[in-house]
């Protein structure tokens, strides 16, 4: 399945190949993202690392790092 | 939950309740988004009341960028100065002048105050200074972070003083004081150190607004994670003078250790704070505070380092026109 992932850092979306029952843990894997970095979206909601993505699963990145 | 002088990090059950978990924290607790905000609130209040940041009655200043580490701890804040009629409150922010930046992070900062009905204070390094960051950075050849932070800090505790405040509050968080005192330490500037904790200083003096840090046991991630439940995220905004800095390496360094040992950031600070007793003692000054002799605020040299760096200023720009 391929599912648009929101990056807040890069205020953009990235099209993210992603096999099924694939988890948050496996998406931050595969962008490269320290999960302590980040905190994970979906739906509008605050998700775990374990939280299954499904196809139409709108997904969001927002990084923890202080701006200045 | 509990702080002890063992370990500063609260006390929780592994699972909170039957509802979906929303945020796991580094020792497995696995929290609800109810029982994560009721957990991120308390500890709070408890570093409020352990370390007492708070007296009684105070008119208290928040520091405020725009960030959710600012607008977080003005939040919450906000419900204890309702809840206390004795605790004034007011968010002061300084604009250091930075395009593309902090021009961004102000309306942030204007737009929560008016919302939240909290009086906002502005004040400009150009105003106040005669220049903007990004005007000195064009003029002196230093590290940016290091002059803005002098400049930062003499105008928050001037203006501070002026305007009555009695302590500043800032949104420094767990990370924030692990990358301090890591940075002390490979710099071998140990005094340094003496200065941090949840509550600045070593020398009390009348001159100095003494600053405090309310979410100083909560990390990054948990306050992101707080502001995000609460509506206060805002859109990610990265001062351009900070991606290279040292502080910016030492904190990538510290996320790659704490992913693989989870508690890495908890066990420095919490160890730091065992020995910050020593160290205040260590360095507490007997020499009575200096005035600037240029512009009467308190220093430890004959002038502060704010004016050192504006007579730098003067003198360089001078050369550059000449």
């Amino acid at each position: 399945m391929e599912i648009s992932v929101f990056i807040d850092r890069e205020n953009s979306s990235r099209d993210v190949v992603l096999e099924d029952n694939t988890k948050v843990s496996d998406l931050l894997k595969k962008l490269n993202l320290n999960p302590i970095t980040v905190i994970v979206s979906k739906n509008g909601e605050l998700v775990m690392e374990s939280e299954k993505i499904n196809e139409n699963d709108s997904i969001k990145i927002f990084s923890v790092i202080s701006g200045g | 939950m509990d702080i002890d002088e063992n370990n500063a990090e609260p006390k929780i059950e592994l699972n909170c309740c039957s509802r979906k978990p929303a945020i796991e924290l580094h020792k497995g607790s696995k929290l609800c988004k109810a029982h994560f905000i009721e957990y991120f609130e308390s500890k709070v209040f408890k570093t409020i009341r352990e370390f007492d940041l708070i007296g009684k009655k105070e008119h208290l200043g928040v520091a405020v960028s725009g960030g959710k580490d600012s607008l977080t701890v003005l939040h919450l804040l906000s419900k204890l100065s309702k809840q206390n009629p004795k605790i004034k409150l007011t968010a002061i922010l300084i604009n250091e002048g930075i395009k593309g930046y902090r021009d961004k992070t102000i309306i942030d900062g204007r737009e929560f105050c008016e919302k939240s009905r909290i009086e906002l204070k502005v004040y400009s390094y150009k105003e106040e200074l005669g220049y903007t960051l990004d005007e000195i950075l064009k003029i002196l050849d230093v590290k940016p972070c290091t002059v803005c932070g002098i400049f930062r800090r003499y105008l928050l505790n001037k203006k501070s003083r002026e305007l009555g405040f009695t302590r500043i509050a800032t949104g420094h968080n767990l990370d924030d004081e692990c990358q301090s005192i890591l940075m002390n330490q490979f710099n071998n500037r140990i005094a340094e150190s003496a200065r941090l904790g949840p509550k600045n200083g070593v020398a009390e003096s009348s001159s100095f607004i003494q600053r405090i840090k309310p979410l100083y046991l909560c990390t990054e991630k948990e306050v992101t994670a707080y502001a995000f439940l609460n509506g206060i995220l805002k859109e990610f905004n990265e001062c351009p003078n900070v991606a290279k800095s040292y502080r910016a390496q030492v904190r990538d360094m510290l996320n790659d250790i704490e992913n693989k040992f989870p508690g890495t950031k908890y066990s420095v600070v919490n160890s730091f704070l065992q020995t910050l007793p020593l160290l205040k003692e260590k360095f507490k000054s007997n020499s009575p505070i200096n005035q600037c002799a240029k512009c009467s605020e308190p220093c430890s040299n004959d002038i502060c380092n704010a004016c050192f760096y504006l007579e730098k200023i003067e003198l360089k720009k001078d050369i550059k026109v000449e």
